[in-house]
């Protein structure tokens, strides 16, 4: 393990122009990643998912990255093109989406999608590259991988293609994972194995885990770090365990908006936005 | 209010035949919150949509109010039970605007007054009158499953169902739309079947809930029960451990979830 940060960014701005004016959807976001597990909580609308998708270099035309630094490693990202940008996806960086309904492809097989990845990174052969498709398949925890190996997204229950997607970002090991709500899709007993199955995998290899949830209580299990997003902003840090006491309002109101088992209220109490949390840098 | 006697809903024919909910039996009095938990495929939202009468082949007999429903239902009867949806971009007509959504169940059940009752419905479930007469996407979620709530309470319903109405929603717009629901509760008297694969939700609103596997209701217990732990069936406890496991912030969270399947492995 390294002491040199995995991922630095510094004043991200993602702008989306429009005939209304600009929208800002990502408003100087900073932080820096090392081998460590960073979650990004916030509701919809609050830039958590353009920040990952921003790192990634997937920002759709015609949106704008603007950042004094935004670097990976010893790589620069702000200079990168996109030949750069397909080079280091996959290989350096991964993304595992929310629904994999929607996220893999439905006329391949999901092993032949696993296996691809491995060729195109590491120009394997067929046969090198199905070994490592069906060892990946074995890592998370599928039990029979020759039979899964054959089957097409459809034929896959939710929590096994969520596996599938995890193994087919991992078998490139890169430096760096971002799940964006990865478990939202499943039942709640899967969303526990299938969080377990990434954690466990993201430690052995020491990778850097960006998670992005609008949970904030699962995203403080399984992170060391949290970062609350409103507006485009960061509006607080917390470290795991000490949510509890989060001070910013937006923080507070969320946590206790939630219903609670064993803690019956009459009446939620309900987030009163303040415009200032919009404005207010941190 | 609500008599549910042995209902069974089976799909398909032959050997590819499907029984997705067996032998569902309970009752909700007047008035009381009902709610129905499990995973998906446990035929929760088969037997909510049994009630409604959206399925004509179920077997067993579901009793509305003292009546026994038939498998044709009257236009009254139908008027009595309303049903909210999941999906509030789902469940709303994209090219209808409000105003039209509500006026729809006005015109087919005759009941006039289109303009009062629509804009007290509004009213009711908090939206202004600048709502009206805009289309679904110039609404947010929160208010679209307002549009949707106030769709079902126009006819006057005595019973809601509703199909996990806050799982597609944000956390504090999901207390706002609890918060509105436990007061309609409240104010019209209405009987309430709430199905959730969200224990903690389903406390909030439910005093007795219904815990479903496999299409069949394996046991039913209260809020209570729920909160200290005191169920009897393995399946409850286990969900109510998952459901547990990230309702606690910190580091035991990171054990406690980790280690049934680290150990597995082992």
């Amino acid at each position: 393990m390294t002491d040199a940060p995995l991922l630095t960014l510094r004043n991200l701005r993602v702008v989306y122009p429009g005939d209304e004016g600009d929208t800002h959807a990502v408003r100087n976001v900073s932080f820096t990643l090392g081998r460590e597990r960073l979650g990004i909580v916030g509701e919809s609308g609050s830039g958590k998912s353009t920040t990952g998708r921003a790192i990634m270099g997937l920002v759709p035309q015609p949106g704008r990255i603007t950042a004094e630094v935004m670097r990976l490693g010893d790589i620069d990202l702000l200079k990168l093109n996109e030949r750069g940008f397909r080079r280091l996806r996959g290989k350096r960086i991964a993304m595992v989406l929310q629904d994999p309904k929607y996220s893999l492809d439905p006329v391949m097989s999901v092993g032949h999608q696993i296996a691809e990845t491995h060729r195109c990174h590491f120009g394997s052969s067929m046969k090198k590259a199905r070994m490592a498709a069906l060892e990946m398949l074995e890592a998370v925890r599928i039990r029979d991988p020759e039979r899964v190996y054959a089957l097409y997204p459809h034929q896959v229950s939710g929590g096994m293609g969520q596996r599938v997607m995890i193994a087919m970002m991992l078998i490139a090991d890169p430096d760096l994972l971002i799940a964006d709500e990865p478990t939202s899709a499943l039942d709640v007993g899967v969303q526990e194995q299938v969080l377990a199955i990434m954690d466990d995998l993201v430690r052995r290899r020491g990778m850097g885990l960006i998670l992005i949830s609008h949970n904030l209580h699962l995203v403080s299990a399984f992170c060391d770090r949290v970062l609350v997003m409103y507006a485009g902003r960061v509006v607080e840090t917390c470290i795991t365990g000490e949510l509890a006491e989060a001070r910013h309002p937006y923080t507070r109101g969320l946590l206790a908006s939630l219903p609670e088992l064993g803690r019956r209220r009459a009446e939620l109490p309900q987030l009163q936005r303040d415009p200032a949390w919009a404005e207010e840098a941190l | 209010m609500i008599v549910v006697d042995r209902v069974s809903v089976s799909y398909g024919i032959g050997a590819g035949r499907i029984k997705a909910v067996s032998d569902v039996s309970f009752q909700i009095d007047e008035g009381d919150a009902f709610g129905l938990v499990g995973e998906s495929g446990s035929g929760k939202s088969t037997v909510l949509r049994a009630i409604a009468g959206l399925i004509t082949h179920a077997e067993g007999s579901v009793e509305l109010a003292g009546q026994a429903m038939p498998r044709v239902r009257s236009r009254a009867a139908r008027k009595m039970v309303q049903m909210v949806f999941q999906d509030p971009f789902g469940s709303l007509h994209p090219n209808q605007t409000v105003d039209q959504t509500l006026s729809m169940p006005i015109a087919i059940h005759r009941l006039g007054h289109a303009d009062r009752r629509v804009a007290s419905a509004l009213a009711e479930v908090g939206l202004g009158r600048e709502h009206r007469f805009r289309y679904p996407h110039q609404l947010s979620g929160g208010q679209r499953q307002r549009v949707a709530i106030a769709r079902a309470l126009i006819l006057e319903p005595r019973i809601l169902l509703l199909d996990e109405p806050t799982s597609a929603l944000d956390v504090s717009v999901q207390a706002e739309i609890l918060n509105l629901l436990a007061r309609l509760r409240r104010d019209h008297g209405l009987t309430m079947l709430m199905v959730s694969h969200d224990l903690a939700v389903i406390a909030h609103l439910c005093d007795r809930i219904g815990v479903m596997s496999d299409g069949a209701l394996i046991e039913i217990t209260s809020a209570e029960s729920l909160a200290s732990g005191n169920v009897r069936h393995a399946y409850t406890q286990q969900l109510l451990r998952s459901n547990r496991g990230f309702d606690r912030s910190g580091a035991e969270v990171v054990e406690a979830v980790t280690s049934p399947v680290l150990s597995r492995i082992e």
